[in-house]
């Protein structure tokens, strides 16, 4: 099991007038290859939970396991947990530095301390999964387009290797065209890199898509998990806490609701094409 | 990290002593005043003058005394140097002599001036900030130095970026946390090292705090300019300064008790 | 028929004109939008879509042709602040368009600018902060807002210099789901009971159907203009645009093509989807 989250809280200020409570008594478990959506409004403390994933924060109560080992304890360094635990961050692009695209990407992959001569192939090779033309190696990534900056961003990331990324709104701001690609993008890397996923989202219709399962936050606590089918069941609850259904679950329980004999568990655009046609050809 | 988010610019503690509603630029010409008299005055009476008047501004500003105190402490090790500057490197009549270490009396009475100076500067000049919101102050700014205009000085230019800084000092106080929780999440290490390495690790925070900020600054003045910006021309002011009989009474009992004080101590 | 509020004639415009760089990001747009609609402007990134925004303010002007904006030609030097009265701009990033540090101050800026004397700025302070339901918060930071609140500072810094017309460009983009209901019941609230002009540049289909019309834009050239049913009818045009339709208006194109032909190729909401499949009997 390669992550394993016990019992954590974590104050924001503790011991300030401004002192809050971003996580309350959090338990989760992570298997390897899973994709997991984890949602929740602003403030939930998603963001939060995910900086101790890979020792950005440190819990105020509670442990976190990375192959059964503490990530805080002697046996293991920060730095081991970090390169075995990607993060990506809300708008990744802000954070670039790099004379070059090639000097950004290879900043995390230098860190971890792989050997030079090593450097140029691991660059190439991240840079060939987001689908960029290696002839931008060379160029300044402040000259690139926004879609490209973000992926360079990400490149920087999965340079590292890590076997379980975590990618916070990586889609934020996108248009839909950049949107399509970064989520394939991920969807890849799930699929034949084997890279355990933690996907931060609001869209429902992305998360639905991709996940194979949902944890869903709200005010620092976990309220829901399972697989999206399960999770979906509680829409009413999920737009009470301020979150999204997507559209096709919403249409097929409506259509439920009208006495048509539909399955509602699905959420996919295909599958409610399926019941539709049910629907379609008893008429 | 955390330390960064607890410095409030000013430090301005909200509240409502007739201290705190005196029109800004009363308070501003009276610290002023009060600055002068404490190069003017050489005497210890006449320091236990001027520390009667802030006792008095405290008392009314209802400030608790440990803010105060607190602006004090980061002046301890100047305080000391202050202090054993005088002491030893002042020449007359020798009190006490160790080795070759001697301390006189000139400089002893030297040395405690110089502090009493210095403390009672920045307790004045700390009551001004915590009892005046940063927007305050600048407009007061803006208002004194605005006759200045007509010697080249851009009043409303200068007003305009101190409150720009002040809107955008907590965002990229916020931004350059981010920013640095990325890099680590990337293995940057802060931490370790000699101080050339220190100083290199912070490149990959600074270059992208920059760029962000020049986007930012940027995005900003198109922003001004479709609001209409176009300098300090003509324009009006949401919020006037108005000088009430309070102001007028409290800038004529300070200027009376500095004119006073300066002539007799 | 009176003369529209916005219009656009024939406009190009290229940036840094004239240099080897030179880059044409609008071509031969011909425009008209009248006072009181609600026009949504769809395209991906770098279609076009916010150089056109910008003309509407005159913080650009036409490389050729011309854009008049209630009856003033944007490249008339001297009358520049009348446009951008008339012209209010909301932009993407909520954080890079609040210039005070408090709330009521900001949205005071554009009045200031104005020269509105100062009673009248603090009436029309309160009337916008109360207009986008932000009076609350008036003497708040804008660091200690969350982002569909700052959009909505915004948005009321821009009423209270009393514009016919609002432009935003991407005012949803970076913000959550809940900011951005916020940002489309003020937006709708400014239109309908307002009757001010709005011009909203979005990626957002579920933002778009709101609209009185829809301009798509691909390229520097409008390719498709239209009520939003007329539009999103299109799914294959829309499709390859690499733009979003509606999850139900793709569904029923799908089963269009399936020849299930008793699905109107125009469905928008899921109402919509429910009362076709209740009505075929």
């Amino acid at each position: 099991m390669p992550i394993r989250v016990e019992g954590l809280s974590y104050i924001y200020n503790a011991g300030q007038p401004m002192e809050k409570l971003a996580l309350n008594n959090v338990s989760l478990a992570i298997e390897d290859g899973e994709f997991i959506g984890l949602i929740g409004h602003t403030g939930s403390g998603k963001s939060t939970l995910v900086q101790h994933l890979n020792g950005l924060l440190k819990p105020t109560k509670g442990r976190i396991y990375l192959d059964g080992v503490d990530i805080h304890s002697k046996e293991i360094t920060l730095r081991s947990v970090r390169q075995q635990v990607g993060m990506v961050f809300q708008y990744p692009e802000y954070q670039l530095f790099g004379e070059t695209v090639f000097e950004d990407v290879a900043f995390g992959p230098k860190n971890m301390g792989v050997p030079e001569h090593q450097l140029a192939e691991r660059v190439e090779w991240a840079l060939n999964l987001v689908g960029l033309d290696i002839g931008l190696k060379d160029r300044s990534p402040f000259e690139l387009s926004g879609g490209q900056k973000r992926k360079v961003a990400i490149a920087g990331v999965i340079a590292m290797q890590p076997r379980i990324l975590i990618l916070d709104e990586p889609t934020a701001g996108l248009d839909p065209k950049g949107r399509d690609e970064v989520l394939s993008l991920v969807s890849r890397l799930h699929q034949e890199e084997k890279t355990t996923i933690i996907l931060v989202s609001h869209s429902m219709e992305d998360i639905a898509r991709l996940a194979t399962r949902l944890v869903v936050m709200a005010n620092g606590e976990i309220v829901l998990e399972g697989t999206p089918e399960a999770v979906f069941q509680h829409a009413d609850y999920l737009e009470r806490i301020g979150l999204g259904v997507p559209q096709m679950k919403k249409l097929l329980q409506a259509l439920q609701e009208q006495g048509f004999d539909v399955h509602p568990d699905h959420y996919t655009i295909e599958a409610a094409e399926g019941e539709i046609v049910k629907i379609l050809e008893t008429k | 990290m955390a330390m960064m988010r607890n410095i409030t610019i000013g430090q301005y503690i909200p509240g409502e002593s007739v201290i705190h509603r005196l029109d800004p630029r009363t308070k501003i010409i009276a610290t002023f005043l009060y600055i002068v008299l404490l190069f003017l005055v050489n005497t210890f009476s006449g320091y236990a003058c001027s520390a009667l008047l802030i006792l008095l501004a405290v008392a009314l500003s209802r400030l608790p005394i440990k803010y105060i105190l607190r602006g004090i402490r980061p002046l301890a090790f100047i305080i000391i140097l202050t202090l054993s500057l005088h002491f030893f490197m002042t020449e007359g009549h020798v009190i006490f002599q160790v080795g070759f270490l001697k301390v006189t009396q000139e400089g002893v009475v030297r040395g405690l001036m110089m502090v009493s100076r210095l403390v009672l500067l920045v307790v004045g000049t700390s009551i001004l900030t915590l009892t005046t919101s940063p927007i305050l102050l600048t407009d007061g700014i803006e208002s004194l130095l605005k006759p200045l205009k007509g010697l080249g000085v851009p009043a409303h230019e200068l007003a305009m970026m101190m409150t720009i800084a002040l809107r955008f000092i907590p965002t990229l106080i916020e931004e350059t946390e981010k920013i640095m929780k990325a890099q680590m999440a990337r293995g940057a290490d802060f931490e370790s090292g000699n101080i050339f390495q220190r100083a290199k690790s912070l490149i990959p925070i600074l270059i992208p705090l920059f760029i962000n900020a020049f986007r930012r600054a940027d995005d900003l003045a198109v922003a001004m300019e479709a609001r209409g910006y176009r300098g300090g021309e003509g324009r009006t002011r949401f919020r006037v300064l108005r000088f009430t009989y309070k102001d007028v009474v409290a800038l004529i009992f300070v200027a009376v008790f500095v004119v006073v004080v300066s002539i007799y101590f | 028929m009176a003369e529209a509020l916005i219009k656009f004639t024939d406009v190009s415009f290229s940036y840094s004109a004239d240099s080897p760089q030179e880059f044409e990001a609008l071509t031969g747009i011909n425009l008209e939008i009248e006072a009181g609609e609600f026009v949504a402007v769809l395209g991906h990134n770098g279609s076009g879509k916010s150089t056109l925004a910008k003309h509407i303010n005159a913080l650009l002007v036409p490389t050729a042709g011309n854009v008049v904006v209630a009856g003033i030609d944007t490249r008339d030097f001297d009358r520049v602040w009348e446009i951008r009265q008339n012209v209010g701009m909301v932009f993407q990033n909520p954080d890079n368009q609040l210039v005070a540090t408090t709330v009521e101050e900001d949205v005071a800026f554009g009045p200031e600018n104005l020269g509105i004397p100062t009673p009248e700025i603090h009436r029309r302070v309160d009337e916008a902060l109360e207009l986008v339901g932000m009076n609350e918060f008036r003497l708040r930071s804008p660091h200690q807002l969350s982002g569909g609140q700052k959009q909505r500072v915004a948005i009321a810094g821009m009423i209270a210099m009393r514009p016919r017309c609002i432009v935003l460009d991407e005012p949803t983009a970076m913000l959550d789901p809940v900011g951005r209901q916020e940002v489309m019941d003020t937006v709708l609230k400014l239109n309908r009971q307002e009757g001010i002009t709005i011009v909203l540049i979005t990626h957002a289909m579920e933002e778009a159907i709101l609209a009185d019309r829809i301009v798509v834009m691909e390229e520097g050239r409008v390719v498709l203009t239209g009520v939003p049913r007329a539009v999103f009818s299109q799914v294959e045009t829309l499709t390859q645009l690499r733009l979003d339709v509606p999850q139900v208006t793709a569904l029923a194109n799908r089963l269009r093509q399936r020849g299930y032909d008793q699905i109107p190729n125009n469905i928008l909401t899921i109402e919509e989807m429910v009362n076709v499949l209740c009505q075929l009997e």
